[in-house]
């Protein structure tokens, strides 16, 4: 196994330093390193940062391998500083079963460049009727400790407490797609100012709040912990606010995409700007980045949604909703967050690394840039800008929001457990 | 041709003057529009019988059919004119030829203006079609084409106030107020009181 | 005017009036004649694609068309390529091979149009995209109101029924405020959109306080099956609140007109005897549909002014 010594990069940028890695792990930390035989990585001007981990990524294999497959998407992810991913369960067939959670791991183990966690659904088919077997995807070769019916809200609320209840046996969390169906029926954007003037029906803001001040009710209730998706609206960053406030055991993350974008790019009518929960106003965007910073929201989650072209380019109701996040959610954030002083870099690394591993439970990752830790780690230049070309990607899919846009940051190099998977900027395979 | 036929050398400065004055001032314009009258006339006289006596036998066949902008309120000054020296109240219409144009393509939509026809209509009438100048001739096929969906006249006559030359089609004008020879890098403008505040014709060049 | 008619709001005020007063030419210049059929779009091909069944809508643009000598082709959604799943996208692609000078759409989602202008390089003309905008029907709702009271600035038009779904009615409110009217939905609350507050126009739940304060009444479709979604309890409630009847056309002053895109649901959103009335102007609105669409397709192909 290569050794490597990274010369001068700035550890959730402090003073500069040399990183030693060795045998999978950081062997030391420190000035002037000398290491005879290692390869040397300048990383002069560079942020080191734990590598980063992501709750919430569509990879769509198995099922439709057109728009992204666990290698492409593991691939995104690594360009964009992730060291492991949780793979959404609505795949054909639906991760409901240890079968399917098991060849989405092994995938991920073929491809070798993050490390792949399953999410397992919590209902079979993701229909909201029935739990799925929770405990044998727990126990299965995958692990699973995050269970999801992302895309669909686990709706019934007797369904919900059950599934909260039945995963406190494998400290299992739930993490809930807060959206009350009876109030979304054929919603295709924010329902406000612009979806008045542009005919397309409402997604209200009430939709994903009342099912996240019920869900937070029933953990209290079961003692059990709940994770939130996608958190999209003022109304909910304070319901989270109030939550955490008695001692709910709650958390939540937020998109990228959240973060940056409002409903006025619905007024392209592009499908590129489709997602669900929708992008939301100004006053919503204001109210996740203060819960960011504040650590009411947690976590970034993605919610990277690949999707093939001829499900994008098309009318507006009839294109599927999400959108490109992975390689992006980092430069956004910076752009977001830190740039404008909200959060400094060990606030990145905890919001994108070391709470998101927590909450899933993963070993090795989101641990401190420290000597006998993993070497799960990423460098970053923060001073580089560039706009966003969609052509450029390496995801299977076109579907990026910020086309064109010019975002700041770039990945330079990622390590997992001490190999390169990125390095000058490029994926290693 | 029943009109005076050649360049102007009435003292009028050359239109490569640097500070030229009008070419026609408003009594040339009123002299030319009277001695119109006069030859419409006699053209009214002779198109109805053959017969002509005191000129005014044929007028209630003549219909005035002006093409917006100054060829309506032209067409109106002449049916005045004609009333003053016969006596006989001549009916008047505009025809608006904006969508019969065949250069829209390159010169681009512009508002339409009205049209009016006498209340009898076109049929079997002495059709005299008024323009204030006459140039590549494409507004009268316009015109033409116009009036052959608006009915169907005894006959179609042509009076323009300027004819500048530099025909593109097989159109001759039957009265003209005045010849006035130019190049096609000289821009002929006629103003009427009634659309532009003063009566006049000047011939400028136009930088290319 | 711009290359595209896709919303009321790609009309100013100087643009609408021109559509206007060129309508209005061109019904005089057609009066009483034999020939009602002008040269002046000879040789430019209009498709008509509709998505969405309406008779109404795409014979009114094809007469339009065809009085403008363009060529006409009709291509519906039902026995075509796009009931075979063909996108929007490889439709527009194929008549822009084809050589269309105009694209007439009529689509159930909103903003397929604007989706459409991204792809073809002729006009797209918008008859109707979904919950969205139907900017002819108002701009031949604004002709008849025009021709009738004889202007538009301060006339107080109030637009009654299901705003939320009806893109006759964001379109009318856009293009009467461009052009100087003042309006006031009137509807179960409902049926306005939330968000309706940003728009520039009066709200009332009361039709029986406004109607005598109004020069134009428009009524709006109602689809019975909206009452299944709970919009409002039952037909006979909604008629009885918001429907026009003879005894609530008597609180109108007596130039006041009654106004209707059709189609109607006479006994729900408006009485037999108010749609036959002398105040009603529902027949004047589909002559002056073909007219205003002439003008609309004249000044989008006639040729951009250099």
């Amino acid at each position: 196994m290569t050794t490597y010594l990274i010369k001068g990069a700035r550890p959730l940028g402090g003073d500069p330093a040399d990183i030693l890695v060795k045998d999978g792990r950081i062997a030391a930390i420190g000035d002037s390193l000398d290491a005879t035989g290692a390869e040397v990585v300048e990383a002069a001007g560079l942020i080191a940062l734990p590598g980063l981990v992501d709750l919430h990524t569509h990879l769509r294999e198995p099922g439709r391998e057109d728009a992204e497959t666990v290698e492409t998407g593991s691939r995104a992810a690594a360009l964009g500083g992730f060291t492991a991913v949780h793979a959404m369960a609505n795949t054909d067939p639906v991760a409901d079963t240890a079968g399917v959670v098991e060849q989405v791991w092994r995938l991920g183990q073929e491809a070798g460049l993050v490390d792949v966690v399953p999410v397992g659904a919590v209902t079979v088919g993701l229909k909201g009727e029935r739990l799925a077997e929770l405990g044998a995807m727990a126990d299965s070769a995958a692990r699973v400790r995050v269970f999801s019916d992302d895309g669909h809200c686990v709706a019934d609320p007797a369904l919900m407490r059950r599934a909260l209840e039945y995963v406190k046996a494998f400290d299992g969390v739930v993490a809930q797609h807060a959206e009350e169906p009876r109030l979304t029926v054929g919603a295709q954007m924010h329902e406000g100012d612009r979806s008045a003037k542009l005919g397309l029906t409402g997604w209200p803001a009430a939709a994903e709040e009342a099912i996240i001040a019920r869900d937070v009710l029933l953990a209290e209730h079961v003692g059990a912990r709940l994770h939130v998706c996608h958190v999209s609206t003022a109304g909910s960053v304070d319901i989270l606010r109030w939550a955490k406030s008695r001692g709910v055991q709650v958390t939540a993350e937020v998109t990228p995409h959240h973060l940056l974008l409002t409903d006025a790019c619905a007024e392209s009518y592009d499908p590129v700007f489709k997602v669900n929960p929708p992008l939301r106003t100004d006053a919503d965007v204001e109210a996740l980045r203060a819960g960011l910073a504040d650590g009411t929201i947690d976590a970034v989650g993605t919610d990277h949604a690949p999707h093939a072209v001829e499900d994008k380019e098309s009318e507006w109701a009839q294109a599927r909703p999400g959108m490109l996040g992975l390689e992006q959610a980092l430069s956004v954030v910076i752009e977001t967050m830190v740039e404008p002083g909200r959060l400094d870099w060990a606030g990145v690394a905890d919001r994108m690394s070391v709470r998101p591993a927590a909450i899933g439970r993963l070993d090795g990752h989101g641990r401190p840039l420290a000597p006998g830790e993993p070497a799960n780690l990423l460098l970053l230049d923060p001073t580089a800008r560039a706009a966003v070309d969609p052509a450029a990607l390496a995801s299977r899919s076109r579907n990026s929001p910020y086309a064109g846009r010019e975002l700041p940051g770039r990945v330079v190099a990622t390590f997992l457990r001490g190999v390169p998977t990125v390095l000058d900027g490029k994926a290693q395979k | 041709m029943a009109s005076s036929t050649q360049p102007a050398r009435n003292g009028a400065p050359s239109s490569g003057d640097p500070s030229p004055g009008p070419l026609l001032s408003a009594a040339d314009v009123a002299r030319m529009v009277d001695r119109m009258a006069h030859q419409l006339i006699e053209r009214a006289a002779a198109a109805d019988t053959g017969t002509p006596d005191d000129g005014t036998a044929g007028l209630s066949g003549l219909v005035l059919v002006g093409i917006p902008t100054r060829g309506a309120p032209l067409a109106r000054r002449l049916a005045a004119r004609i009333e003053a020296f016969s006596g006989v109240a001549v009916d008047v219409a505009t025809v608006d030829i904006t969508l019969y144009r065949d250069d829209l393509r390159r010169r681009g939509v512009r508002a339409l203006e009205p049209t009016v026809l006498p209340d009898g209509g076109i049929d079997d009438r002495l059709v005299v079609l008024v323009d204030d100048v006459l140039y590549s001739g494409r507004s009268v096929r316009a015109a033409l084409d116009a009036l052959r969906d608006l009915g169907r006249p005894r006959s179609v006559q042509l009076a323009v106030l300027v004819d500048r030359g530099h025909r593109e089609l097989p159109i001759r004008a039957d009265l003209v107020g005045k010849n006035l020879p130019t190049s096609r890098s000289q821009k002929v403008s006629v103003r009427l009181e009634e659309t532009d505040g003063v009566d006049e014709v000047t011939v400028t060049e136009v930088d290319q | 005017m711009k290359r595209h008619l896709l919303e009321a709001a790609d009309l100013d005020r100087d643009d609408a009036t021109l559509v206007l007063d060129t309508a209005a030419q061109i019904d005089q210049a057609l009066a009483g004649r034999e020939v009602k059929k002008l040269p002046t779009l000879r040789g430019r091909t209009v498709v008509n694609l509709f998505y969405e069944d309406s008779t109404r809508t795409r014979i009114s643009f094809e007469l339009a068309a065809k009085r403008l000598s363009a060529d006409v082709i009709n291509f519906s959604a039902k026995g075509s390529s796009v009931s075979k799943g063909e996108s929007l996208k490889d439709t527009a692609l194929t008549l822009e091979a084809m050589g269309a000078d105009a694209v007439v759409v009529r689509h159930w989602a909103s903003g397929a149009p604007h989706r459409l202008a991204h792809w073809v390089r002729g006009s797209v003309v918008n008859a109707g995209d979904g919950t969205h905008e139907h900017p002819t029907q108002a701009l031949l709702d604004a002709y008849t109101i025009r021709q009738r009271l004889g202007r538009l600035e301060g006339v107080r038009v109030a637009v009654v029924g299901d705003v939320l779904h009806s893109r006759v009615a964001r379109s009318n409110v856009g293009l009467l405020h461009t052009l100087g009217a003042e309006v006031t939905l009137v509807a179960p609350p409902t049926l306005l959109p939330v968000g309706v507050g940003s728009w520039p126009a009066e709200v009332s739940y009361d039709l029986d306080a406004v109607l005598p304060k109004v020069d134009v009444v428009m009524m709006l479709r109602v689809q019975a099956e909206r009452m299944n979604a709970s919009f409002f309890p039952s037909a006979r409630e909604y008629s009885r609140r918001y429907g026009l009847d003879a005894r609530r056309m008597g609180a109108l002053h007596d130039d006041a007109i009654v106004m209707h895109p059709g189609p109607m649901n006479r006994g729900m959103e408006i009485a037999a005897e108010v749609a036959d009335s002398a105040r009603s102007t529902i027949v004047e609105q589909v002559a002056n549909g073909v007219s205003t669409r002439m003008a609309v397709l004249y000044l989008l192909l006639g040729g951009s002014p250099q």
